[in-house]
């Protein structure tokens, strides 16, 4: 894989406020050509800003936007046909069939008929939904609804893609079926922007930029930022997780630990030196408990590691 | 307080619409003070039985009793013994926090006498002291949400229903939000949370996957991930991936194969034996592998494996 002088998207010192709040402040990062990209946060960390400010259809108060070679606030037109663009709420007339609403997309973008109908084809093939395109889109279940807004959103075979929490309120099943769309897009050498919510999405992508309260927390690839978590995992299962946690709350060396449904996560400093003393504490209070494993960290980890556990200010 | 007002009890519930059967002989039994999950995907019988339990649709056949109360017989009980919260908060945005709060109480009838003091409640347990004249649009998330949850139990129901109460709020606030309810449940109360939000799920003790209106899987999270997951999970790192996608589509033993990031994630029958022969496999396709190495299935990968083997297994009858 050779690789492209120009990334397909670049930001930097992308900013924008609304009265009160700092929606994005000063974000900076490159998507290259063949990367599936993720923008990962929780509600109102300025995903859903940064994508609309690279769609061109807000404008930043400060900072550049490159899309595709063209910057979005001196070359809107040019951005536009470089980029397929799925907000998340995507517009589909629900009283036109799959195929009109497609067929209303590419006379958007003056795609001809030949291509359109290929490409179209090609498109509904790869969702699976090839055998619903009499269908109205108002009769389609949320995932399918999905999938047609992508396909719509293709139909111009834009070469960089932006897409906003596309699997909000999808099913894990669902869920599986669309990343697999992405990858296949990804082969035919596009550039892919996806934000989500879901912070355990992230270990999709090549490479993420965590945000929070408009900032960018980290940017590199799931393995390099799990790793750059100097701290011990470890997962402790129990038939009585709260007697587990209150031997442990007040126990050295923890930083983090939540008490889930059959056991506890906890992050520590050093997992060689907590597991066996941990494991005398249980055992000394006579608290039933599998033998302690040390886990890889989450995304979810390392977002609370960086943010800190106290209570969460006003936005 | 008898035992029975603490629990979800149902045997043989039907749903049907027509000739779709919704919700076919499903039967459950949650335990006083447990946190229940009840997953599935879209379409799959989970809103319908959940309207039937909170009393909003009444079954075709079989029984469920909530909080002591059948539903079917006596739905108005049932919605006077739960305290329901939604995603979609069940706020008024353009109301104070305190607005809000009285709202509820007049809405669920609370006794004049114990006005206050529920107040009270409700604002120390949301965390909520001092903030109880700003306007409810403008907290963040998890303010939100610890402030619907305290309106849903202003009544103190022994059920709470949480419908995917912490999808899309940040983490922190997310584990403040389970801790207030492992605290509920601590102290008695039953809470029964639907989901398809597989980071939800491991919060509870226990959890119930629906699909094609039938129960397929029941246990604690643990137990599933250890015995629910047909075959075992081999993490796969190499170079190029897209042919290695492409090879290992005939390749023996291999269950399925899904991209994540850098690396694959395949389903194989036995780890152990599987790992040494992909990497041959794959070495002599001129694949070059870095990594492959066994990983722990996530409660994700198991039920997506459920859901395939369900499907299957239908399809295969017919």
């Amino acid at each position: 894989m050779t690789e492209p002088l120009q990334p397909a998207i670049r930001t930097e010192g992308l900013s924008k406020s609304f009265p009160g709040v700092r929606a994005v402040e000063a974000v900076s990062f490159d998507v290259r050509v063949g990367e599936i990209f993720g923008l990962v946060g929780p509600d109102g960390a300025g995903k859903t800003t940064t994508l609309r400010m690279l769609a061109g259809v807000m404008l930043p108060d400060a900072g550049t936007a490159m899309v595709g070679g063209f910057n979005v606030v001196g070359n809107p037109e040019g951005a536009k046909h470089a980029l397929g663009y799925m907000p998340q709420r995507f517009g589909l007339y629900e009283d036109l069939t799959v195929d009109e609403n497609i067929r209303f997309y590419a006379d958007l973008f003056g795609v001809k008929r030949a291509e359109r109908d290929a490409r179209s084809l090609e498109l509904l093939r790869a969702a699976g939904m090839d055998e619903f395109r009499k269908r109205l889109a108002g009769k389609l279940s949320g995932g399918m609804k999905q999938k047609l807004g992508l396909v719509c959103a293709l139909i111009h075979r834009p070469k960089v893609i932006l897409l906003d929490e596309p699997t909000t309120g999808v099913d894990p099943v669902s869920r599986r079926d669309f990343w697999r769309i992405l990858y296949e897009l990804m082969a035919e050498g596009v550039a892919i922007l996806t934000s989500t919510a879901y912070l355990d999405e992230a270990e999709r992508c090549h490479r993420v930029a965590l945000m929070h309260r408009g900032k960018l927390l980290f940017c590199d690839t799931p393995a390099n930022l799990k790793a750059g978590l100097r701290k011990g995992v470890l997962s402790v299962t129990s038939p009585e997780p709260r007697r587990v946690r209150s031997q442990l709350e007040h126990a050295e060396g923890i930083s983090s630990l939540v008490l889930t449904g059959d056991g506890l996560h906890v992050v520590v400093d050093s997992a060689a030196r907590r597991i066996p003393e941990f494991e005398a504490l249980l055992t000394q209070a006579q608290v039933p408990y599998d033998p302690i494993q040390q886990v890889a960290p989450t995304i979810e980890d390392l977002f609370v590691d960086a943010v800190g556990s106290g209570d969460t200010p006003h936005a | 307080m008898p035992e029975s007002a603490n629990s979800v009890v149902v045997e043989k519930l039907v749903k049907s619409f027509g000739s779709f059967v919704a919700v076919d002989h499903i039967d459950l039994e949650t335990r006083k003070g447990e946190v229940f999950g009840f997953l599935g995907p879209n379409g799959a019988g989970k809103s319908t039985t959940i309207r039937m339990l909170c009393g909003l649709l009444t079954p075709t056949s079989g029984r469920a009793m909530v909080a002591g109360y059948d539903v079917a017989r006596d739905p108005e009980s049932v919605r006077q013994n739960i305290g329901y919260m939604s995603q979609k908060f069940s706020l008024y945005n353009d109301l104070t926090v305190i607005e809000n709060i009285r709202l509820f109480a007049g809405l669920y009838s609370v006794p004049t006498a114990q006005l206050k003091e529920r107040i009270e409640w409700t604002l120390q347990m949301a965390n909520l002291k001092g903030q109880e004249n700003l306007i409810t649009g403008t907290l963040p998330g998890g303010w939100k949400q610890r402030l619907a949850l305290g309106c849903a139990v202003l009544h103190k129901p022994p059920i709470i229903f949480l419908d995917e109460p912490t999808s899309g709020v940040d983490p922190i606030s997310r584990r403040q939000f389970w801790d207030l309810i492992q605290e509920m449940a601590s102290e008695g109360v039953t809470i029964f949370v639907t989901t398809h939000y597989m980071e939800e799920a491991e919060y509870c003790n226990r959890l119930a996957l629906i699909f094609r209106g039938k129960i397929v899987a029941l246990g604690t999270p643990s137990e599933l991930k250890r015995n629910s997951m047909t075959g075992e999970l081999l993490l796969v790192e190499c170079e190029p991936l897209g042919d290695a996608v492409e090879a290992l589509q005939s390749a023996p033993g291999v269950m399925d194969a899904a991209v994540f990031g850098n690396a694959l994630h395949l389903v194989v029958g036995d780890a152990a034996a599987a790992g040494p022969r992909l990497r041959s496999y794959l070495t002599s396709r001129g694949i070059d592998v870095s990594r492959i190495e066994r990983i722990r299935p996530s409660l994700e990968d198991v039920f997506v494996s459920l859901i395939t083997a369900a499907g299957a297994g239908q399809e295969g009858k017919q």
